[in-house]
């Protein structure tokens, strides 16, 4: 295994995010563009305007925030029931090698809200459970689908804070066929060539069987790269395999590891951007992208550091260094402590590591991720949209206290706004504390938690957590397949979605009939450094605020208990 | 001349803090308490945890639970006393407006005849007739003769107002007292429904209704106060949970657990809302202004665009003489002679700057021959004049005596439109003197900027409010005047109809615009602008279209008024920032003593060294009772403004109570655990 060196990971860091940075900026362009409709002229137009026909759209003819808000929700109920049927009838559909019969009904519940909602929480396990059809034709669309409807509700809530006097946010219909055809599909299919080139599989081959080491074994095939792609790039997060991205045929290699973790930032990176050209002003792009810079960096710096102290009790065993365990020695600390800060400051959700497996204080830097809300980069499209809920609360408050009554980007905050960004930046959390609770007093489970205790506690709230902030990534250790965790399970995630996500639209529509009142040196500069930071810590003391009892009794308490060198 | 100001209630005057002692008591009651959740909630927690001692007084835990209990009851008791004590203030000055109001005898017309009726029968329409030494019985408009009238009652002016039937001074306000002369007055308001009435339901704060920001700021509060409800009682489970895991300790009490909520929920802001907005209304009626709605003065805080009347605003009323200028060939004290005997009977405010600067240029006291014969100005000819041994000395408007010289004969000299022109463009008046058909000179007439004007307009500027200059100048003139006072822009040969439309287009780009008059042809301005302050000593119309009035009619009150509106709010965000700030040193205090019997390792979150479990939590519910009491001055007082930069002020105030409500709950609940620690064995 490799020695970590924090100097070249800092510097391999640093590349790294100068070279996310300025493929962002790149990107924003194009994707403003393309949601401008400067595509859709010339042959691409074509396909555009037959998809148009299709659903009796006219795409010059936008909608109000409630009908935004409605197609958005047709749209997906339409989706999640495709899907569940998918799941449930497998059994009798083609390209199923291995002849799996259907979900159990939870799990395919859970499966469809999962992959609906953008969470990607997956309590089956993908190569002993899914047919190739519904890993392709349900899964990968889905994962397109879902990415594609959160991208569309960020640029909605874009054009409902810069547009004015109009009650008008967008078509639906029209965001989600530019936003598939022009953005997503593009870079996955480059993307897949690049994974496919590095050794991840895609075909519709019988799993192998070989003789391995220590006996006969069966490896899983698939069309697996396709769906790789845009579970990075849609921030999805859920694996064709069960081990996820640490799959040698998910991320055989440190390169596609690197490649994974860029795609995973790279559309939430890129809306910043398309919202600072939005509204004209690319300084409050980089004021929002430096905000989630900050936290993303702070994370990576904690969870690399602790994990690098390691546990005193292992290093009392004789074993020196960073404990491996759970780890991939292939991507080594600096890889995995990038891919699990990207994959949970995004809620993506893919992971290339254990966390189950991560020291205390390290399993807590992924779980505190999610739970201040998504919006470090976030996913794709939610990750903006809430972090626009957040600079409203932070707005309020620094309006207030420089003696106006708030606005941004000179729109007035007023009751509505209120409303709908206190819902957006609180129900997550909520949801999180409520059924955390509630778990642990349903008889029997209690009794899917691994290692009961503090650490219990942790998996118990990181399952919480990851559905409700529609991540996806699973701690391990908590069993989340009985029906109990199932159903809260798929509750949290279609709340966890779909409330902040109507609320925001809400919002947009309410910014949008606004006056904007000019800047000037009495207005509060959102872009400002002094700002940016504010708003970092309105996003930290709500997120402790919230969740410090459960973190004194999980991760805390063990991690006191293992420096005193007890164990749980 | 004497004024009389509203006396100033001391924040805690004897009278005042009892009544607000006994009423904050009352306030307990669950049905007023309603509108304040937080606080009802507070209340909740307080009765749980008195019951839990009713119920076990012997248990080993009792004497800390009463405690709690006990500091509960007084965090509640706090807040309401904050409540009362604002009210209070209000009620006081409400109760001297009153006394003006009290019922008197009026004579109402009917044809030539006047029946006596109480005032309270009057109705809108009436005809009174109210002679000298009588109370005005309502309010109304002067529609026949003229008196001389004391305003104290209002204003708190004692010098008396003229108020005349016709024109922009026939407005009278019931329970004002006419001094001299006899009016007739048609009755404009119902009882009940007149400009004191509404002045003295506003200042009691009886028909409160909360402005949008402070509803905005209700969402943000309850909502958290909601979310630490959730979290508190998911402590239950987890820390059963927990212990049932570990084999020691057990479930968090559900005194701990009160006691814990009670420090979350942002207390301090939700205790002490309710005296911020009355405070500032209050603060705003110390200055003799009283505004018609909450909302109003908040809107004055937003205030990006002012319109400014030149006269009496930016510059005194009055043109002054400040300069002779003589034409070629003749002498300045020609000139100055024939200006001081032109102008020796004119009793314009203009005419006697000539007269005073004369006198101040000779040095001596010119006198006027015994046989001299005086013309004063009059607004047709444009001039006055006087003739003494036959000879004649004009003065007046430039074309008014280069038009009568010419009659005379007389020639212009080629020198004089430069030099007319010359002081048109530095924003000066021209009078143009003459001695019989020889024109001699002009005469230098300047508008004076109030003193401090220009530094006032520059503090604006800095926190982004445009100053726009409204006369009824002539644009060259009113260029100039706008350069000296340094206004950012200026609407010169101002008509009604022009003011409306400018506020509109400013509105349009999304401007808040304030502006004050008096006339009845402000009203529809009046009524067009965000923040509308009307002078006192304007009409009806004026004051009706209004939601601010101004009962000193000083102009540059609208400054003042926006500084109290950005108070206003600041303090609400300072104590919201405080108040949640603090939360974090509240958390390693109730949160270690909490879990400790648990996990012991916790022990090492009590980073503040606390002496025991139950002194922790105490100290914390202790100091976070007393917080409120100790903010209660700043709510009154409000967060001074201070004119910078949006930027700057931020980064200070978040230094302040962002900062400060971090670290200051830290050494309070040390010293206060300390204090604790030494007399009591909790």
């Amino acid at each position: 295994m490799t020695i970590p060196d924090p100097t070249s990971d800092a510097i391999a860091l640093g590349i790294f995010l100068a070279l996310l940075t300025g493929t962002a900026l790149l990107l924003s362009r194009y994707v403003s563009g393309v949601f401008a409709g400067e595509l859709s002229h010339g042959p691409p137009g074509r396909i555009e305007e037959w998809l148009f026909r299709l659903v009796r759209t006219d795409p010059l003819r936008e909608e109000g925030w409630r009908g935004y808000a409605r197609n958005m929700l047709v749209f997906n109920v339409v989706g999640f029931l495709f899907l569940f049927s998918l799941l449930l009838l497998q059994g009798f559909l083609p390209l199923n090698p291995q002849g799996y019969g259907a979900f159990a009904p939870h799990v395919a519940l859970n499966t469809a809200v999962s992959f609906v909602t953008n969470t990607n929480w997956q309590v089956y396990a993908g190569e002993t459970t899914a047919s190739y059809l519904a890993q392709m034709a349900g899964l990968t669309v889905q994962n397109f689908l879902s990415a594609g409807t959160g991208i569309c509700i960020a640029l909605a809530v874009m054009r409902g804070i810069t547009r004015r006097t109009t009650p008008l946010i967008g078509n639906f219909w029209v965001d989600i066929t530019r936003c598939t055809l022009y953005i997503l599909l593009p870079i996955a299919f480059v993307a897949s060539l690049l994974l496919v080139s590095q050794g991840v599989v895609q075909n519709f081959d019988p799993y192998v069987h070989a003789d391995g080491y220590g006996g006969p074994q069966t490896i899983a095939m698939g069309p697996v790269a396709t769906q790789e792609t845009i579970k990075n790039l849609g921030t999805n997060g859920g694996g064709f395999f069960s081990a996820n991205a640490a799959h040698p045929y998910e991320n055989p290699t440190a390169l596609t590891n690197l490649l994974e973790i860029f795609l995973i930032l790279l559309i939430p990176a890129t809306l910043p951007f398309v919202f600072g050209r939005m509204a004209g002003t690319m300084r409050q792009g980089w004021a929002i992208y430096a905000a989630m810079l900050v936290i993303f960096v702070g994370a990576l710096g904690a969870l690399y550091a602790v994990e690098l102290a390691g546990n005193p009790l292992v290093t009392d065993l004789g074993v020196a260094g960073v404990s491996m365990e759970g780890k991939e020695v292939r991507f080594g600390l600096g890889g995995t402590a990038l891919f699990t800060t990207a994959t949970t400051a995004t809620s993506c959700g893919a992971v290339n590591a254990m966390f189950d497996s991560l020291t205390p204080l390290g399993g807590m830097v992924p779980l505190l991720l999610m739970l201040l809300g998504e919006v470090v980069f976030g996913g794709v499209g939610s990750g903006f949209y809430t972090f626009v809920g957040f600079m409203v609360l932070s707005v309020f408050v620094a309006g207030l206290m420089i003696g106006r009554t708030p606005e941004f980007l000179g729109k007035k905050i007023d009751v509505p706004e209120m409303r709908m960004a206190v819902v957006t930046v609180l129900a997550p959390g909520v949801l999180v504390v409520v059924l955390s609770a509630v778990s642990l007093l349903v008889p029997g489970a209690l009794s899917a938690m691994l290692n009961p205790g503090p650490h219990g506690l942790s998996e118990l709230v990181y399952a919480f957590a990851s559905m409700s902030n529609n991540n996806g990534s699973a701690f391990g250790g908590l069993d989340g397949s009985s029906p109990y965790y199932a159903v809260a399970g798929s509750l949290a995630m279609a709340v966890g979605r779909f409330v902040p996500a109507v609320a925001m639209l809400a919002l947009a529509g309410s910014m949008a009939q606004k006056k904007r009142v000019p800047p000037g040196p009495g207005t509060l500069p959102t872009s400002s450094a002094t700002f940016v930071l504010w708003t970092v810590l309105v996003i930290l003391i709500v997120g402790v605020l919230t969740f410090f009892p459960l973190f004194a009794t999980g991760p805390i308490a063990e991690h006191l208990i293992m420096i005193e060198g007890g164990t749980t | 001349m004497a004024r009389k100001r509203y006396p100033r209630p001391a924040a805690f005057e004897p009278g005042l803090l009892r009544e607000a002692l006994v009423g904050s008591v009352l306030k307990l009651d669950l049905r007023r308490q309603v509108q304040n959740p937080v606080m009802l909630l507070v209340e909740v927690g307080g009765i749980l945890t008195t019951a839990t001692f009713l119920v076990a007084p012997t248990a080993p835990t009792a004497l800390f639970t009463a405690l709690v209990s006990a500091w509960l009851w007084l965090t509640v008791l706090f807040a309401n006393f904050a409540e009362s004590l604002s009210e209070g203030r209000g009620r006081a000055r409400a109760a001297s407006l009153r006394e003006s109001r009290t019922s008197v005898v009026a004579h109402r017309l009917r044809g030539d005849a006047a029946e006596d009726v109480p005032s309270s029968d009057l109705r809108t329409g009436d005809l009174v007739r109210v002679g000298e030494t009588e109370v005005v019985p309502g309010d109304g408009d002067v529609v026949k003769g003229a008196a001389q009238i004391n305003e104290a009652a209002v204003t708190g002016e004692s010098a008396p107002v003229i108020r005349e039937a016709g024109g922009d001074r026939s407005a009278v306000t019931g329970g004002t007292t006419v001094v001299a002369g006899e009016i007739v007055v048609r009755i404009t308001a119902n009882p009940g429904e007149t400009f004191l009435d509404r002045m003295i339901t506003m200042v009691e704060g009886a028909e409160r209704r909360k402005t949008p920001n402070e509803l905005a700021l209700d969402v943000l509060v309850l909502s958290l106060t909601a979310v630490f409800l959730v979290v508190v009682g998911a402590i239950y489970p987890v820390s059963a949970y927990s212990a049932a895991e570990s084999g020691t300790g057990a479930a968090v009490s559900l005194t701990v657990l009160v006691a814990l909520f009670v420090c979350l929920a942002p207390t301090t802001i939700a205790a002490l809302l309710p005296v911020i907005g009355i405070a500032g209304m209050d603060r705003l009626f110390r200055r003799n202004v009283v505004a018609l709605s909450g909302r109003a003065i908040e809107a004055a805080g937003d205030v990006n665009v002012l319109l400014l009347d030149k006269t009496g605003t930016i510059t005194h009323g009055n043109r002054q003489a400040v300069e002779f200028v003589p034409v070629e060939g003749v002498s300045r004290a020609e000139l100055m002679e024939a200006a001081f005997l032109s102008s020796f009977a004119d009793e314009t405010p203009e005419g006697k700057s000539i007269v005073a600067l004369v006198r101040k240029k000779t040095g001596a006291v010119p006198e006027c021959p015994p046989d001299t014969s005086f013309t004063p100005f009059s607004p047709q000819t444009r001039m006055s004049a006087a003739e003494c041994g036959g000879v004649a000395y004009l003065k007046g408007a430039a074309d008014a005596i280069t038009a009568k010289v010419a009659d005379l004969g007389g020639r212009v000299p080629p020198d004089l439109t430069a030099k007319v022109n010359g002081i048109a463009s530095e924003g000066g008046t021209p009078l143009v003197a003459a001695r019989d058909s020889t024109v001699l000179g002009v005469i230098f007439l300047k508008d004076i900027l109030k003193t401090g004007i220009r530094e006032r307009f520059a503090d604006l500027r800095k926190i982004g409010i445009k100053t726009v200059m409204i006369t009824g100048d002539n644009p060259l003139t009113a260029a100039a005047i706008a350069a000296e006072a340094g206004v950012d822009d200026y609407l010169a040969e101002a008509k009604p109809d022009e003011k409306l439309r400018l506020i509109r287009e400013y509105q349009d780009e999304g401007y808040m615009v304030a502006m004050t008059g008096d006339g009845t042809n402000d009203a529809p301005a009046l009524a067009q602008a965000d923040v509308a302050v009307a002078m006192n000593s304007g009409t009806q119309p004026a004051r009706e279209a209004a939601n601010i009035i101004d009962l000193d009619s000083d102009p540059t009150k609208l400054l003042e008024i926006v500084e109290v509106g950005k108070e206003i709010l600041m303090t609400r965000g300072a104590l919201t920032t405080f108040s949640i700030a603090n939360d974090v040193a509240k958390y390693f205090a109730i949160i270690p003593a909490a879990l400790i019997a648990i996990y012991p390792q916790l022990a090492a979150l009590n980073i503040m060294h606390l002496a025991s479990p139950g002194s922790a939590i105490l100290s914390a519910v202790i100091f976070n009772a007393l917080v409120i009491l100790c903010l209660i001055p700043l709510a009154l007082a409000g967060v001074r403004f201070r004119p910078m930069p949006a930027s700057r002020l931020f980064a200070l105030n978040l230094t302040v109570f962002g900062l400060g409500g971090v670290v200051a709950p830290f050494v309070g609940i040390k010293v206060i655990d300390m204090i604790i620690a030494a007399f009591l064995p909790v």
